[in-house]
């Protein structure tokens, strides 16, 4: 989007705008608590893909291959389902730590 | 055919509906609702319209669920009344800032508390300013007519529109009502051509999605010019109206007024008994008249106040109030309008605006005679001579 706004008349009636918007609209940095994925620990079961709120976790060829920080509100819900033991393959981290 | 059918007001607005044949309807009928969408239920379960009807849970959930499926592209109405207006309340304003042309008859009737299902303005009233355009009709003829143009009117404007009839005086009365062919109503609303449906998944949009102090402003002007537009399509679609069918009506209706000293100001079905009451002075001599306001949403400010600047003295009735210590809704918007639009200079409007009154009738379904109006009109008349100073407000039938 640039930086000069539209003016009303340049609007598209009853605000409605082209699909897929909140791809745009990045909301990663309410975050609190990040998710941090272990590949090495990951049995690729996808229950954190299924679970996931913000369809953050993100799928390549079928397979987790990360996670979406720029969309990820850190729910936690991804970790508390991760069924991998005694250490998750998702773990979350206070985002005061990493920074 | 065209039929004259011996029909209540309710059964006149579900025979319109289902000319209308709209492709959903999605309604709850909680008391106090009327009978309208029960009407309608049987000719759907008879296989008389095609509609799909969706029985909800609540007035708020059959207000979004006619939001939705006319944002996926039907042509969707609802019907309701009095509480169940009120518990659409947040849905309304979803409605008209999504410009979804939704049609919905509303029966007039008084709100809780106390408990009281009879006629009354305070339900729509409360809509006011909702975005919605406001139709309110004077009798079973003017509905079934209102709402086959509400039809035009609200997919030409892109907002949606309620058609009002007053509770049981109209609603449940019987009345003569001339009614069309099926294939004529089909002729007249057309084909339902939705501006942007999200069941177009060739073009695929996002509807209601979030505008924060960056852009809702200008989203909210935008509704705004919407509303500033639809009074010439009103009229447009009326004239349309009047060449298929003989018949039509305008933003409001002048009864008696070219030489009128004095005036009454009336929304709904006692305009039918206002017209007795000048009839019967007229035969007296008095030069008394009477302006139906039928067009509420958008207030035809301007053409108003043209009608009403030259009188001595008027007389709005309101069949709510505004609780506000000030005076009620149509009186308050009629009396702005005669300070803000105005013929004549600056120099010399001093003194030339008409006195204006305002009398509260009719609430929770109080009746209104004939006696009364003329009694207004005494008023007014004492009024217009110096001979009585105005009081603001003043109240019809209520016990001291
Ligand atoms: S923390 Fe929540 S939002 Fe973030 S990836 Fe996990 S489930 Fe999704
Ligand atoms: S839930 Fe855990 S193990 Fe399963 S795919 Fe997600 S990270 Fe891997």
């Amino acid at each position: 989007m640039s930086d000069e706004k539209k003016g009303w008349k340049e609007l598209p009636i009853g605000a409605i705008l082209e699909a897929g918007t909140a791809k745009n609209y990045k909301t990663g940095d309410w975050r609190h608590i990040r998710p941090i994925w272990n590949k090495e620990k990951c049995i690729q079961c996808l229950r954190c893909w299924i679970y996931c709120p913000d369809s953050s976790i993100i799928i390549k060829d079928g397979k987790v291959d990360g996670i979406d920080l720029d969309h990820c509100k850190g729910c936690g819900i991804c970790a508390a389902e991760c069924p991998v033991k005694p250490v998750k393959a998702i773990t979350m981290v206070s985002e005061k730590e990493i920074k | 055919m065209r039929k004259k059918l011996a029909i209540t007001g309710n059964e006149a607005v579900a025979y319109a509906m289902k000319q209308i044949n709209p492709d959903v309807v999605a309604a709850y009928p909680i008391t106090p609702a009327t009978e309208i969408v029960q009407i309608f239920s049987q000719y759907v379960a008879d296989g008389e319209v095609n509609t799909e009807f969706v029985a909800v849970e609540s007035e708020h959930s059959a207000m979004s669920a006619t939001i939705g499926a006319s944002a996926a592209g039907s042509r969707a109405m609802t019907a309701t009344s009095s509480q169940g207006l009120a518990l659409m309340f947040e849905m309304l304003y979803i409605a008209s800032a999504l410009r979804l042309p939704i049609v919905m008859p509303e029966v007039n009737r008084s709100l809780s508390a106390p408990i009281n299902i009879h006629a009354d303005h305070s339900d729509t009233m409360g809509a006011r300013d909702c975005g919605w355009l406001q139709i309110y009709c004077e009798n079973s003829q003017e509905a079934y007519d209102s709402l086959i143009q509400a039809v035009r009117i609200a997919e030409e404007s892109l907002l949606p529109i309620m058609v009002t009839i007053d509770g049981f005086i109209i609603s449940h009365a019987m009345e003569a009502v001339d009614t069309f062919d099926n294939k004529e109503v089909q002729n007249f609303i057309g084909k339902y051509k939705p501006a942007h449906p999200l069941l177009d998944i060739k073009h695929p949009i996002t509807i209601g999605a979030i505008d924060f102090n960056d852009y809702y402003f200008e989203h909210k002007r935008s509704q705004i010019e919407a509303m500033n537009n639809v009074e010439p399509v009103i009229l447009k679609i009326n004239e349309e109206f009047k060449k298929s069918f003989g018949r039509g009506y305008g933003l409001f209706e002048e009864y008696m007024m070219q030489d009128a000293e004095t005036a009454i100001v009336v929304i709904g079905s006692t305009a039918g008994t206002a017209k007795v009451a000048v009839d019967n002075l007229r035969k007296q001599g008095k030069k008394v008249g009477l302006l139906r306001l039928r067009v509420f949403r958008p207030f035809p400010a301007e053409k108003l106040s043209k009608a009403l600047s030259h009188l001595k003295a008027v007389a709005v009735l309101d069949r709510s109030t505004g609780m506000n210590a000030y005076a009620g809704p149509v009186c308050t918007e009629v009396a702005s309008s005669l300070y803000t639009h105005s013929d004549l200079p600056a120099s010399q409007q001093a003194g030339k605006k008409p006195k204006i009154l305002n009398y509260i009738y009719g609430l929770g379904g109080r009746d209104i005679f004939v006696e009364d109006i003329q009694k207004v009109y005494v008023d007014l008349e004492n009024v217009a001579k110096g001979e009585k100073t105005e009081k603001l407000i003043n109240y019809i039938g209520v016990r001291e």
